[in-house]
């Protein structure tokens, strides 16, 4: 029951999407292509975002808490 | 197309108002102030309700804004289809698929290439996917419901195969069948086949040598007392009405002002004649009023001499944008600056005004103001051809003059006998009251209609009691989609893309009719309504667009204080 409205409603997504990239009016082999490419888009994207995005968010972090972190202790050390 | 003086020049009086130049005239404020005693019934116009107080009722129009998510994924979509058929080209250009579509023959490959231009690329790649959704064969009478031919294509829409199957009753929402006298049957066809038995179907000549029957007489009688005017002329073919009618009326040295979504007819027309052309936005007063200024200021470029005419051409109703004329406010342009006005009713006689006489009845004006009424009775009358109604000097100055006159076959006598009988029908002397009632069951349906779809959150274009309700759908694959959807589920609809609007403003066209019964309008909406979910296109956000070609604070004509 909630199985079948979960279905519809993927198969009511894939149907915007269709419709919004225009894939609705291409031909089988084309839509295949295009699919193709989106899901290598994405795919790419989300391994590059995989890879990347930790080091840049531990890199962030460790120059924010180097700017805001440690400082304060030092000037309250050189005011002691 | 003479026209005395005296109407338009020294005591500018007409309808009930007065008009004056420019700081002229010291107590009169430039533009519309009322008449004085002499000022007969007319002079309500005067009853301030919407700018400058012209109008005797609400004008409600309204062109929602285009959300920018849904114009920027259109853009997208357009992208992909592109980029798509470039990647189709280029396996043409290479023989790697067969080109079905026209291509330069391999000896004039030296020439001036015919099919490389973007209405050519559009139409090979984008246009053929969704090519079913239009020029679909019927097999019955056009009326409130329709038989089609059922058809299948295994080539992508390149070919198309009849199944040999009917699908029967679909409601038609798209024909041009306003007051719903496409019959065939009923007194209308039975007095035309009587017609047809007693006179033939035509007799092969032009009105001007032998083609000239007592029924074409009889009609342009009729038509003159339908419309108010002195006299009329009927042609054989609305679209020549327009396109050779206007190269008689004006012609070098004369400046046409036309409004930018004219019908193709009267740009034709407009371009044949060799007279100026200078296009005013849509419906846009301050831009026309704009135009008007400068061509009497100025006058011709390089010679300064004036102009020797200033025609205005409108339409009554845009078949496009569902928008309706600002007639008071052009005729009080075209007094003010002493121009002459051509107004094409195609889409409005029949269809608007409480007794059926088009825009001019609609605003409650004198069919005088205008100078050339045209109109067709392809539409509300159910039949074929056109007319121009006006001054009788105007007329008899056609007849001589027009091409269509000069050189066409004259009306067929069954196609005038139908025209005929629904004139008559609409006002009222064949002893029945139909016509009224299909005229009120119409303006009925139209408010219905159009209210309906608003609630549901569609975004509708155009004018409240216009009967073409375009209904937006922008994105290309949804105008594809929306055809497919509503013909499965027992609906006929026009859709429309490129090159009739604006590559953005792909839209759906709904065009009303008396012969709808209320019952029929309900099912359609049931329908939309689902497909709209379906489709996701019910875009509206209830937010109009400020007038911005209109400011409120600051009116055209000025009135007088009472």
């Amino acid at each position: 029951m909630d199985l079948k409205r979960v279905k519809d409603y993927i198969y009511w997504l894939y149907y915007q999407y269709l419709l919004i990239s225009c894939s609705y009016v291409l031909e089988p082999w084309e839509r295949s292509m295009f699919h193709m490419i989106i899901i290598t888009v994405v795919a790419m994207v989300m391994y590059t975002a995989y890879v990347f995005v930790p080091i840049h968010v531990r890199l962030a972090f460790e120059f924010f808490s180097q700017m805001f972190g440690s400082q304060p202790e030092s000037t309250v050390l050189l005011m002691n | 197309m003479k026209r005395g003086p005296e109407n338009l020049g020294g005591q500018p009086r007409a309808n009930g108002c007065s008009f004056s130049k420019h700081g002229a005239g010291g107590g009169l404020k430039n533009g519309y102030v009322r008449g004085s005693a002499g000022a007969d019934t007319h002079s309500q116009i005067h009853r301030i309700v919407h700018n400058g107080g012209l109008y005797k009722r609400p004008f409600n129009e309204a062109f929602e804004e285009t959300p920018m998510l849904v114009a920027v994924l259109t853009y997208v979509g357009y992208g992909v289809l592109t980029l798509f058929g470039y990647l189709r080209d280029f396996l043409r250009y290479w023989k790697i698929e067969k080109c079905h579509h026209a291509t330069d023959r391999e000896e004039q490959l030296d020439f001036v290439p015919l099919y490389q231009d973007f209405e050519n690329f559009y139409t090979r790649n984008l246009y053929m996917r969704i090519r079913d959704s239009w020029n679909r064969p019927i097999c019955s009478v056009p009326g409130a419901r329709v038989d089609m031919m059922e058809r299948v294509s295994h080539d992508y829409n390149w070919t198309f195969k009849y199944t040999g199957k009917v699908i029967k009753d679909v409601i038609n929402m798209g024909s041009y069948n306003y007051l719903g006298y496409t019959q065939n049957t009923g007194p209308f066809s039975e007095a035309a086949s009587k017609v047809l038995s007693q006179y033939g179907v035509g007799v092969c000549s032009t009105r001007q040598e032998m083609g000239n029957l007592d029924k074409h007489e009889e009609l342009e009688t009729l038509v003159a007392r339908f419309l108010g005017v002195e006299s009329a002329m009927a042609y054989g073919m609305g679209f020549a009405t327009n396109s050779m009618n206007i190269p008689a009326l004006v012609g070098k040295g004369c400046l046409i002002l036309s409004d930018e979504l004219n019908h193709a007819s009267l740009v034709l027309g407009a371009r044949l004649s060799g007279a100026t052309i200078r296009i005013f936005k849509h419906n846009n007063m301050q831009s026309l009023e704009k135009l008007l200024k400068d061509a009497i200021v100025y006058g011709q470029p390089r010679t300064h001499r004036p102009w020797k005419k200033i025609l205005i051409v409108v339409e009554g109703v845009y078949s496009m944008e569902g928008s309706i004329v600002r007639l008071p406010e052009v005729i009080a342009l075209k007094k003010k600056y002493k121009s002459y006005l051509y107004l094409d009713e195609a889409h409005s006689i029949g269809a608007l005004g409480p007794s059926g006489r088009g825009v001019v009845d609609y605003f409650g004006l004198n069919p005088e103001d205008v100078d050339v009424m045209m109109g067709t009775f392809t539409k509300s009358f159910g039949a074929a051809g056109g007319y121009i109604g006006g001054k009788k000097e105007l007329i008899d100055y056609l007849r001589v003059h027009s091409h269509s006159a000069v050189y066409a076959t004259s009306l067929s006598p069954p196609v005038v006998e139908q025209i005929i009988a629904s004139i008559k029908c609409i006002m009222g002397e064949d002893g029945t009251t139909i016509g009224k009632q299909r005229i009120q069951q119409l303006s009925e349906n139209t408010r219905y209609f159009r209210r309906r779809l608003k609630e549901m959150g569609f975004i509708i274009y155009g004018n409240e009691d216009s009967p073409i309700i375009p209904l937006m759908l922008y994105m290309p694959a949804k105008i594809g989609a929306f055809g497919r959807e509503m013909l499965k589920r027992h609906i006929a609809v026009v859709v429309v893309g490129f090159p009739a609007t604006p590559i953005i403003e792909s839209r759906a066209r709904f065009c009303l009719s008396a012969a709808h019964t209320k019952e029929i309008l309900d099912i359609a909406l049931k329908e939309l309504d689902e497909v709209g979910d379906l489709l996701q296109i019910k875009y509206s956000r209830h937010r109009l667009v400020p007038l911005l070609d209109r400011p409120f604070d600051e009116t055209t004509y000025e009135e007088t204080e009472d």
